[in-house]
């Protein structure tokens, strides 16, 4: 059909076959793109408040270990995380509490009291009572927890990454 | 633009060559029937791309097999979707795999100069079974486990050598760790890979040869 005005049957074969094979790509395709995406959009924040116990407890102006887990889920599998924290309570009332996390790099901070100093093993670092920077390749101070005391009870706000 | 792009390939490449070759084949007049093979190969290719998409996420160990495919079932973005596709690809793969070779068989197209085409297609049914009796483990849910455990205590009725075939298949005496691991193995290195050379073979011989006629009164 030279001169026929219509499209022939293999251009009309072409296109169909065109347009199916991009209707079955796109459609088998994108879906595959975030698939595989998938566990980078999902958001993993949480804030919890994680009871320490009764505020009496921990004795005044001596820096006092706490440690607890998390689980945490995975896709398939659970990890448990540990953490640990320093309780310092300052009065009667009134507490700080800092993470033994090292804002060097990761470490954990162990409180010295012969020296009233957190010393992290790793780098040398040295931070005072408050948390602030004495010595050593550390960034920043130790970081603190929000805190707040119901019914003498006393808890953290943990915010999960 | 484009044209002098393609006449750089095309001279290196010999895809017009390719073309004329592998698609611009003469074929007598033919009907739907003729069109499985395209759609098993079409199918095994889905098959390939979403089982790879699979072991992103899938682990073959009997204590994370369940609950990643929960995972990709219920957390993974479209991974019903990719899951979906493998379960039923599956299936109709094997019931167009299965109808191709009723055709041929009705047909006669089986017959000479085809027997090797015929015989390669054996082997690709077969293969395809096999896949679909290694993956059907892989959930590691209540059926698939049970099911695994018929089937492969059918293949130990063999006389003489069942026993042995039936360790082999399991690796070990019962269903195990082991058991997945390889029926993993089989599912996604030894029986594509078969599948694949053979279908290489097979297009090669339907190329060659041509394909046959609908049979008629002069037959």
């Amino acid at each position: 059909m030279p001169d026929s005005p219509h499209m022939t049957r293999r251009q009309f074969v072409t296109v169909i076959g065109a347009a199916i094979s991009t209707f079955i790509g796109v459609v088998v395709g994108l879906p595959a793109i975030a698939y595989l995406l998938s566990p980078a959009l999902e958001k993993q924040t949480g804030e919890s408040w994680i009871p320490l116990g009764p505020l009496e407890k921990y004795p005044l102006n001596q820096p006092t270990l706490f440690t607890f887990t998390r689980t945490k889920k995975h896709g398939w599998e659970k990890t448990v995380n540990s953490y640990g924290v320093f309780v310092l309570r300052t009065s009667e009332t009134q507490v700080r509490v800092f993470s033994n996390v090292c804002t060097h790099l990761s470490c954990r901070v162990t409180w010295k009291a012969d020296l009233q100093e957190y010393i992290c093993p790793c780098h040398d670092g040295h931070f005072a009572i408050d948390g602030s920077i004495i010595s050593g390749p550390q960034p920043r101070p130790l970081d603190e927890y929000e805190t707040k005391i119901e019914d003498g009870n006393l808890f953290i706000l943990l915010k999960e990454a | 633009m484009f044209r002098r792009l393609f006449e750089w390939l095309d001279e290196r490449l010999g895809l017009t060559g390719i073309h004329d070759v592998v698609l611009d084949r003469k074929v007598p007049k033919v009907n739907w029937w003729f069109t499985l093979g395209s759609a098993s190969l079409f199918l095994f290719l889905l098959q390939g791309i979403t089982g790879i998409f699979l072991t992103v996420y899938y682990v073959p160990s009997p204590d994370h097999a369940y609950d990643s495919v929960q995972y990709i079932m219920n957390e993974v973005r479209f991974g019903w979707l990719i899951r979906g596709i493998h379960h039923w690809g599956a299936s109709l793969m094997v019931l167009v795999v299965f109808i191709h070779m009723l055709r041929t068989f009705f047909y006669a197209a089986y017959k000479y100069p085809r027997e090797l085409t015929w015989l390669s297609g054996v082997i690709l049914l077969l293969a395809t079974l096999g896949m679909g009796f290694t993956g059907y483990l892989l959930p590691w849910n209540q059926r698939s486990y049970w099911a695994t455990t018929v089937g492969t205590e059918i293949a130990g009725t063999v006389p003489v050598v069942g026993p042995f075939i039936l360790s082999v298949l399991r690796g070990g005496s019962e269903l195990s760790a082991i058991t997945l691991a390889r029926f993993f193995a089989v599912h996604i290195w030894f029986l594509p890979a078969l599948i694949a050379a053979t279908i290489g073979l097979h297009l090669y011989l339907v190329i060659r040869l041509g394909i046959s006629h609908i049979p008629d009164e002069s037959d």
